[in-house]
Formats: structure tokens, C-alpha cells, sequence
């Protein structure tokens, strides 16, 4: 049984990463890279990680790449074609160096000599892998990794709005439209016919207007007459 | 299964990652391609927890998935700032790092 399903999981995981590569539409990268997550799971449930298995599913699979999703959405996934312009030399020194590397991965992990990796592992109890168990360990010998991560996650945070926000933030002409001398003239608690219409927007519209205002405007009624007498 | 088929499909998915990293020029696809090698190293950490039957490698793929999740959240909003400065999503265009 076991090992029916970790051909099918690793089969759906080989499949993935290779789709990822391969398909030229970044959203269908992304797509097979939840295939290859939800397969890697499955793995992780075969060597008795039920936690991380969970956790797997639940933050990449569902967040990280929902996130991925909605950049490609906002990016424009464009069709770039495999490997156009480094011309097909580079490509096959690719293909030769991922060759390359597969090899020495190969002979350093199985070729390591340890006497426990021809086994299925050694026995475990019953409670392996299980939330009770990583959530002890997170909080009593790995506390210190613990809240270190935390603190990444949090300046990761911090960084991304840093770096994807609007430059220079809210306009000059934004805030002049919102704090007009009208603010002050105005009784409590009233607004333009302007602003009721249009938003902001229509504040906006009527700066951008040349000098006065002109009977075209209609956008902004009649108290707009009073401000500018 | 013997431990040592997972540390094969570990090494070969950390193959197609690398490869993809070579090959691909859309930084999307790229970082897609570090999450693969990411999880290979992931799976090879919980091969040899199981191996060991000692929790403490979990305890290390999840801090491995805390880090990628950083990693992707600050290259994606490197993505959404070129996007953002009309600047063409491509590794090989960006060269130099001067705004």
C-alpha cells in the first residue's frame, strides 16, 4: 500500500515540478505548483509528518500561492516562449548541468553510506510528527527559531509593503482637495454638491479646470458659484 | 519504502528546480523554480527525520517554509514594483540595480 502510494505521490510531484518549467503561461506554473505541493504532502504524510504535511497544504498550497496567483493576475502573465534567446547552447548547458547536479546529488545523499537508508526508518512511537509533539518542541528547545521567525515574518512583511506601495503616497493635489479653505467657511457636518456626486474625484475635476469657473461645469453646483465669488 | 527512493525524488526535484532557475527568464517562474528546490530540500530534512525517527528535522522544514514564505513575499513585491515602474519582467533586462 505504501509503496502504491508514494509511486502515485511521487509521480504527481515529479509531474509538477516539471510543469512548472515547462508550460509557458506563468498562471499554469503556478497551477502545477499546487499539483506539486498537494503531492509533496502526501509524501510527507508516508514519512509520518502529519504537522508538516498539514501545514504544507494549508500555507503554501492555500496562501502563498493565492498570493502568487493574484501577482500574476495583476502582472499580466505574458507567454514568454522556453528558453528563446539564450539560444539552444545555453540551454543544453543547462540540461547537461541539471544532469550534473541530479548525479552528485545522488552519490551525496545515497551514496552517503548510512547504514539507515536502505530501511524504512527506525521505529517510531505513536505520537511521531504530531501536532502535539512539533508544537512541545517549537516551544521548549526551538523557541529561540521560533520567534526569530516571527520577527522574519514580520519584517518580510513590513518589506513588501515597503517596496509594492504607490510612490510618494497621497498626492500634493489630494490633500489640497480634501483641507480646502471651503472647510472652514462651510457650516458643520455639510459638503459640496461637488463631492456628493463624484467624490474626490469631482474636486479634482474642478482644480482641473482653467481659471474660473465656467458655465459647462455642472459637476459642481451651486455652492461651488459661492466659492469662487 | 526504503528511505532512499524519497532522497531520490528529492534530489531529482531539486534537479528540475535548478534547471528551471537556469533556463526561465520571468522572475515569476523563477521564484516558482527556488520554491521547487526549496521543497526538495524540505522533503530530503523529513526523509531523514524519519529515518533518524527524530522530529527535530520538521522542526527545520518548517522553519524552511517560514523563510520561503518570506522570500516570496518580498519578491513578489519586487515583481509589483517593476510591474508598478513600467519596467519589462524579465531577469534579463534588469542588469543593473540603479533605479
Amino acid at each position: 500500500m505504501a509503496e502504491v502510494l508514494f509511486f502515485l505521490a511521487g509521480m504527481g510531484a515529479i509531474t509538477g515540478a516539471i510543469g512548472v518549467v515547462a508550460v509557458r503561461n506563468p498562471f499554469y506554473s503556478v497551477l502545477a505548483l499546487v499539483c506539486h505541493l498537494l503531492s509533496l504532502a502526501a509524501l510527507f504524510l508516508l514519512l509520518r509528518a502529519e504537522f508538516v504535511a498539514a501545514a504544507q497544504v494549508v500555507v503554501y498550497a492555500g496562501a502563498v500561492m493565492v498570493l502568487y496567483v493574484f501577482v500574476v493576475a495583476y502582472v499580466g502573465g505574458q507567454d514568454v516562449p522556453l528558453g528563446a534567446r539564450p539560444g539552444r547552447g545555453l540551454r543544453l548547458v543547462a540540461v547537461l548541468f541539471g544532469a550534473v547536479l541530479f548525479v552528485e546529488l545522488a552519490i551525496a545523499t545515497l551514496g552517503s553510506g548510512l547504514t539507515l537508508i536502505g530501511t524504512n526508518g527506525q521505529a517510531v512511537e505513536a505520537g511521531f510528527g504530531s501536532p502535539a509533539q512539533i508544537g512541545e518542541l517549537l516551544l521548549t528547545r526551538f523557541l529561540l527559531p521560533f520567534e526569530v521567525a516571527s520577527f522574519l515574518l514580520l519584517i518580510a512583511a513590513v518589506g513588501a509593503v515597503v517596496l509594492a506601495r504607490r510612490r510618494g503616497g497621497i498626492t500634493a493635489a489630494e490633500d489640497q482637495a480634501r483641507y480646502s479653505a471651503m472647510d472652514i467657511l462651510r457650516p458643520a457636518n455639510t459638503g459640496t454638491m461637488a463631492e456628493a456626486v463624484g467624490g474626490r474625484s469631482g474636486a479634482a475635476r474642478r482644480e482641473a479646470l482653467p481659471v474660473a469657473g465656467t458655465p459647462s461645469d455642472d459637476d459642481s453646483g451651486s455652492d461651488d458659484d459661492g466659492e469662487e465669488a | 519504502m526504503d528511505i532512499g527512493w524519497y532522497l531520490a525524488v528529492s534530489a531529482l526535484i531539486f534537479t528540475i528546480g535548478a534547471g528551471g532557475v537556469l533556463t526561465r527568464r520571468s522572475p515569476l517562474v523563477i521564484l516558482l523554480c527556488i520554491e521547487l528546490m526549496l521543497n526538495a530540500g524540505n522533503l530530503a530534512l523529513i526523509a531523514f527525520s524519519r529515518m533518524h525517527g527524530d522530529p527535530d528535522g520538521q522542526i527545520f522544514a518548517i522553519i524552511v517554509m517560514v523563510v520561503a514564505a518570506c522570500e516570496v513575499t518580498v519578491g513578489l513585491g519586487l515583481i509589483v514594483a517593476m510591474h508598478r515602474r513600467k519596467l519589462p519582467i524579465d531577469v534579463d533586462e534588469m542588469r543593473e540595480l540603479q533605479g
